[in-house]
């Protein structure tokens, strides 16, 4: 994945340079350059939306209008697509599919925040013997490409019966090896000043009142976009689902989606367009619910 | 945001020492990571080396077969060289083209423009839709037969148009579009590394003449390489573990002809369908040690082109 993205982001020092304002009165040439230049970052917005415009225009397009028309301007209207599409799908059907990535999804989400918190506290802030060794082992995890361990992994959970279970897709969470999120944490925590928690153990806090009541609260930035970026990831992950679910009932959304392609219940191109419009939603909320968090501030490393 | 606290905060010198009862509540701490760290990665590395020596297919027990796999996969398997000509093609062009996008963009948009914000969330967006199911079925519609790419190019008086998807030539190209489609992510990268170069530098350099380009090259560039290097390496490790467009656009089929075959496609095939878990293994293997060569060559030639200025 493309996670290692952080490293540098709670580095990052401050702007140097203030963002160029532009004066009030510019001269002819100048707005003439910047009319270009708008006009040209426009188009290019165009062009890079343009499939997904196209997406959402076709979703509620008649299905025999889809295909011969790349326009974006609807030439009818019909929410068909999304009233088939909502009753297509193997096993349980479309609803049954987001309830499941809900599940994994926020399943994941708890798993991460609680371990990689707790993980990187005691990478950032206590001390004990192998500390070294586990933090480079941890900063190698990020780099380890899953498909990997992928088979011995699922060797493992098929012999504990926990194939066609959600859980190969969230213990593994639970269990901390998201290192990236551990990493970005630890990132964190190196810019909260230590006296707090000398503070606190001045006041007579052990580590884990240190931890709760001290650390965790500061760590609100940092949770946030674990949070945001847990949930976009595993929303979309499509390669162990594929491999660790095989009832139809259980399926994520990604996995319902692929194979409305392939049954013969899969209701069509206009339904199936509609769904995808139905599965990229929750993306684009918490993009632009919390834009802030992801383009600006922290996440301007641009982790996908 | 985390970037309002000064890297001086950073660090005190003074550490508690280690008593026993710190010690002891950090390996608390640590528990579900440790755990997490043998059960779910260690050990499912060591064993994956050791699969990676035997037939196995999840049934019957693993037999020994020293380094069959291996032999077999350099020599009498031209799909495995097949999926390598295909990862790499797909690495070796839309992660430059990607990178050079992404820069460009990051640079005309660094200089001023009112309304940045919405432009950079349409740029950005892309990359976190890109690897998605829905996406991969969009552009398995857009460029299949009738999809609208051809629409397009019969109203603008092509003839004659192939089906994109399912012809050989072209299928990995609609990918590699895919990918470079995606570029927003390094360019906000960019972008941020762009704002950290102080304005005095660009103001010497005016006062000692040197143009746009000339600032560009002299200092843009030499001070951005750490960011491009960050970059570079990034890409080239998401790009090779590719998986969701190939398996959508191909049916997971890697088709036609192979031509979508990716390395990580083919390596779930022989394991999750024909279940050869050895060979899968071995392919497995042989990924980290291709990520690990290119991290490390890039590692030992950036010595000669990343500047840092500390």
């Amino acid at each position: 994945m493309t996670e290692t993205a952080v490293l540098s982001t709670y580095e990052l020092p401050k702007n140097d340079r203030p963002t160029p304002t532009l004066k009030r009165r510019v001269q002819p040439r100048r707005r003439l350059r910047q009319n270009i230049k708008h006009v040209m970052l426009l188009l290019g917005a165009l062009l890079m939306l343009y499939p997904i415009l196209w997406l959402l225009k076709s979703s509620i397009t008649p299905e025999s209008e889809i295909l011969t028309s790349f326009s974006l301007i609807p030439t009818g209207f019909t929410l068909d697509n999304y009233t088939n599409g909502w009753q297509s799908g193997v096993g349980n059907g479309v609803p049954s599919y987001i309830v499941n990535s809900f599940i994994v999804a926020i399943g994941c989400i708890i798993g991460n925040l609680m371990s990689c918190s707790i993980a990187a506290y005691a990478f950032a802030r206590l001390e004990f013997r192998g500390k070294n060794v586990m933090f480079a082992f941890m900063l190698a995890g990020i780099m380890l490409p899953y498909h990997v361990i992928a088979v011995p992994q699922y060797v493992e959970f098929a012999s504990v019966g926990l194939v066609d279970t959600y859980w190969p897709l969230i213990l593994p969470k639970l269990l901390a090896t998201d290192s990236f999120f551990v990493f970005l944490m630890v990132q964190f925590l190196r810019g909260v000043p230590r006296e707090l928690d000398e503070a606190a153990s001045i006041d007579g806090a052990g580590t884990f009142r240190t931890f709760f009541l001290v650390i965790l609260p500061l760590m609100r930035p940092a949770l946030v976009t674990t949070t945001i970026f847990t949930f976009i990831w595993n929303w979309n992950d499509f390669f162990s689902p594929l491999i660790y679910l095989n009832n139809p009932s259980l399926y994520t959304l990604p996995l319902g989606l692929n194979a409305l392609v392939s049954t013969e219940s899969g209701a069509g191109l206009g339904p199936m367009l509609a769904m995808s419009v139905v599965s990229l939603v929750p993306i684009a909320l918490f993009f632009f619910l919390a834009q802030r968090f992801i383009v600006g501030g922290i996440a301007t490393t641009g982790f996908k | 945001m985390a970037t309002g606290i000064s890297p001086s905060q950073t660090r005190t010198p003074r550490r508690p020492k280690v008593r026993g009862k710190s010690q002891r509540s950090a390996y608390v701490f640590l528990l579900p990571w440790i755990i997490g760290s043998v059960v779910i990665t260690a050990g499912p590395l060591v064993a994956s080396l050791f699969l990676s020596f035997t037939d196995y297919n999840l049934l019957e027990p693993a037999t020994w077969v020293g380094g069959e796999n291996y032999v077999t996969m350099f020599t009498a398997d031209p799909r495995f060289y097949k999926s390598l000509a295909v990862t790499g093609t797909y690495v070796f062009v839309s992660v430059p083209l990607q990178l050079i996008g992404a820069l460009a963009l990051a640079i005309f948009l660094d200089k001023g423009v009112r309304g940045i914000d919405a432009y950079r969330s349409a740029y950005y967006l892309p990359s976190l839709l890109g690897g998605s199911v829905a996406i991969g079925l969009l552009w398995y519609i857009v460029f299949g037969y009738k999809g609208g790419f051809n629409t397009l190019l019969s109203g603008l008086g092509f003839e004659n148009l192939p089906n994109w998807i399912n012809n050989p030539d072209t299928s990995l190209w609609t990918l590699v579009v895919l990918n470079l489609w995606t570029f927003g992510a390094p360019m906000i990268i960019f972008m941020a590394g762009l704002r950290q170069i102080p304005a005095e530098l660009y103001e010497q350099a005016q006062l000692d003449g040197a143009g746009r380009w000339r600032q560009f090259t002299n200092v843009t560039v030499p001070l951005l390489t750490p960011i491009i290097f960050f970059n570079l390496i990034l890409q080239l490790i998401a790009a090779f573990q590719a998986f969701t467009p190939a398996f959508v656009v191909s049916r997971g089929t890697g088709g036609p002809v192979d031509s979508t075959m990716f390395y990580t496609l083919y390596l779930y095939l022989e394991g999750f369908t024909e279940f050869n878990m050895g060979y899968a293994s071995a392919m497995g293997w042989i990924l980290l040690v291709i990520i690990g060569i290119f991290t490390g060559l890039n590692f030992l030639f950036s010595k000669h082109w990343v500047f840092y200025n500390d």
